[in-house]
């Protein structure tokens, strides 16, 4: 999977879990928590989403890893290598 | 038309999901309403058959209005007299049967159309006038005379008030304030087409939002003689446990802290009773159950507070899948009646990145509200030695009508307890 493919599945799956997030808008560093507003039961199923989707389970520990799109990216991008 | 809380004075039909001729069991959803909290599914509390729907999709109707006529089994067909009323039978259940609960401005008898021209007026008496719409109408200097009620008996409601000022002005409303936001919940699903966009959309009105949110929170400090306790508890045994618990689980299946605190609270309310209920008609009625209330913060403001029912039997798994479909539900405005009205003791927790503490208003009828603040690295001492430990500051806001701090501090220290020891909950 390319970055932009990564990406596209991340902004994908945090607009279903917040269909209220135009993912147009979305910014690489904008915080999830903090800038787009995700409580912990969003956060929560967005990683779901994620493990359903990509198959990649992000355990909580790494949960700082993918506090941004920008980050997230990178963090599935080598989990999938 | 139930009442959907204490401040509700009419709601609007958007949706059948029953027709006449069909079969109802205690407990089916009937129907859809829009209120000030969004979209909310009607249970119904009779068994019978659907007689006759009384209202049309998009009609607006003071609480009280039937709304369908259910023939309860072995009953004859048509029989005015002994006709159920979904708006009686949608009362909150713990009312002794054959006894309605006295909605407000509810009729005794079915009133046919809401829209009835209201009966003539005489002597000098001012009209009567819901407390909502005499404010309004003081306020933007509108007297009552000049208004045509829509209510029972000719009352005037809030709407009327509305539509009076809206009148002259042209088609300026409440829902055309900027800022408002129309569907800040998403979509509901199977709600398309219910409404003009004047008179109301489906989903959120922020504006609307704001004034329940307004009118429940004043009548609470108006009412209720709140008092205040808090207590710094120590949380690294349940953050310890829970992530031991994550570790080994799919993202799917994990919990939360949330529910972890929803779990110990509504085990300790089962304890310490005088927490758990409803104060209505000047007395406490405590609550067996223990129907937790859960604030639920929405994306762009507003606040709901579903109820998770039975909250002192869900063990932690059950809670989370309960957590987790009623917030989903709470945001896309799809929740049921019995959700909203029947909660007997509330929870608000501030989650990551919020305050140290937080001081919650009660939701009227209930008589307490306990809120976690965000857990927080302390210096703590452990056994005569300092160590850093994840904590939380635990209030509770409880009626002093009910109880005292005595007994506030003793639900307090169960909760205390339960966290310190989370393999028991």
């Amino acid at each position: 999977m390319t970055d932009a493919e990564i990406r596209k599945a991340f902004l994908d799956e945090l607009a279903s879990v917040a269909p209220d997030i135009d993912p147009a808008t979305v910014g690489d560093d904008d915080h999830l928590q903090d800038d787009l507003d995700l409580d912990s039961m969003d956060f929560l199923n967005l990683v779901a989403a994620l493990h359903k989707r990509l198959g990649v389970s992000v355990p909580e520990a790494d949960y700082p890893q993918i506090a941004t799109p920008g980050h997230a990216v990178r963090y599935l991008a080598d989990a999938l290598d | 038309m139930p009442s959907l809380g204490a401040d509700m004075e009419e709601g609007k039909l958007v949706e059948w999901l029953v027709k006449p001729g069909d079969e109802v069991a205690h407990g089916d959803v009937v129907a859809v309403v829009e209120t000030q909290k969004g979209a909310i599914e009607i249970e119904i509390f009779e068994a019978g058959t659907v007689e006759k729907l009384l209202a049309e999709p998009g009609e607006t109707l003071p609480v009280g209005a039937p709304l369908a006529h259910v023939r309860a089994p072995g009953e004859e067909a048509a029989e005015e007299t002994e006709e159920a009323e979904i708006s009686k039978q949608a009362a909150p259940p713990e009312t002794p049967a054959g006894k309605p609960a006295p909605a407000r401005s509810a009729p005794e008898k079915p009133v046919a159309k809401p829209a009835a021209p209201p009966p003539p007026r005489t002597g000098e008496s001012p009209p009567p006038a819901s407390p909502a719409a005499r404010a309004l109408a003081a306020k933007e200097g509108v007297g009552l005379d000049d208004i045509t009620g829509s209510g029972p008996g000719g009352a005037i409601l809030l709407s009327d008030v509305e539509a009076c000022l809206a009148a002259p002005r042209g088609a300026q409303s409440a829902e055309d304030t900027p800022g408002a936001r129309p569907e800040a919940g998403g979509k509901p699903a199977g709600i398309a087409g219910g409404g003009t966009p004047a008179t109301g959309k489906p989903g959120l009105d922020m504006g609307a939002m704001r004034q329940a949110i307004a009118a429940a929170m004043s009548r609470s400090k108006r009412e209720i003689p709140h008092y205040y306790l808090e207590r710094t508890i120590d949380l690294q045994p349940a953050t310890d446990w829970l992530a031991v618990q994550n570790e080994g689980r799919d993202p799917d299946a994990r919990l939360l802290m949330g529910v972890l605190f929803l779990r110990a609270t509504a085990l300790a309310a089962a304890k310490v009773p005088e927490f758990n209920g409803h104060y209505e008609d000047g007395a406490f009625r405590p609550s067996e159950a223990v129907h937790a209330g859960l604030a639920v913060a929405l994306r762009g403001g507003g606040l709901i507070a579903p109820a998770i029912r039975d909250a002192q039997a869900l063990g932690l798994d059950a809670m989370m899948a309960a957590i987790r479909d009623v917030v989903a539900r709470t945001r896309t405005g799809r929740l049921r009646n019995s959700e909203i009205t029947q909660g007997t003791i509330t929870v608000s927790s501030m989650g990551e990145g919020g305050a140290d503490a937080l001081y919650a208003v009660i939701y009227p009828p209930q008589v307490a509200i306990v809120g976690f603040g965000t857990p927080v690295r302390r210096a703590w001492v452990v056994d005569d030695a300092l160590q850093p430990r994840t904590t939380v500051t635990v209030t509770l806001s409880a009626d002093h009508r009910v109880s005292d701090g005595r007994r506030g501090a003793r639900l307090l220290s169960e909760i205390e307890r339960l966290l310190k020891e989370p393999e028991t909950l």
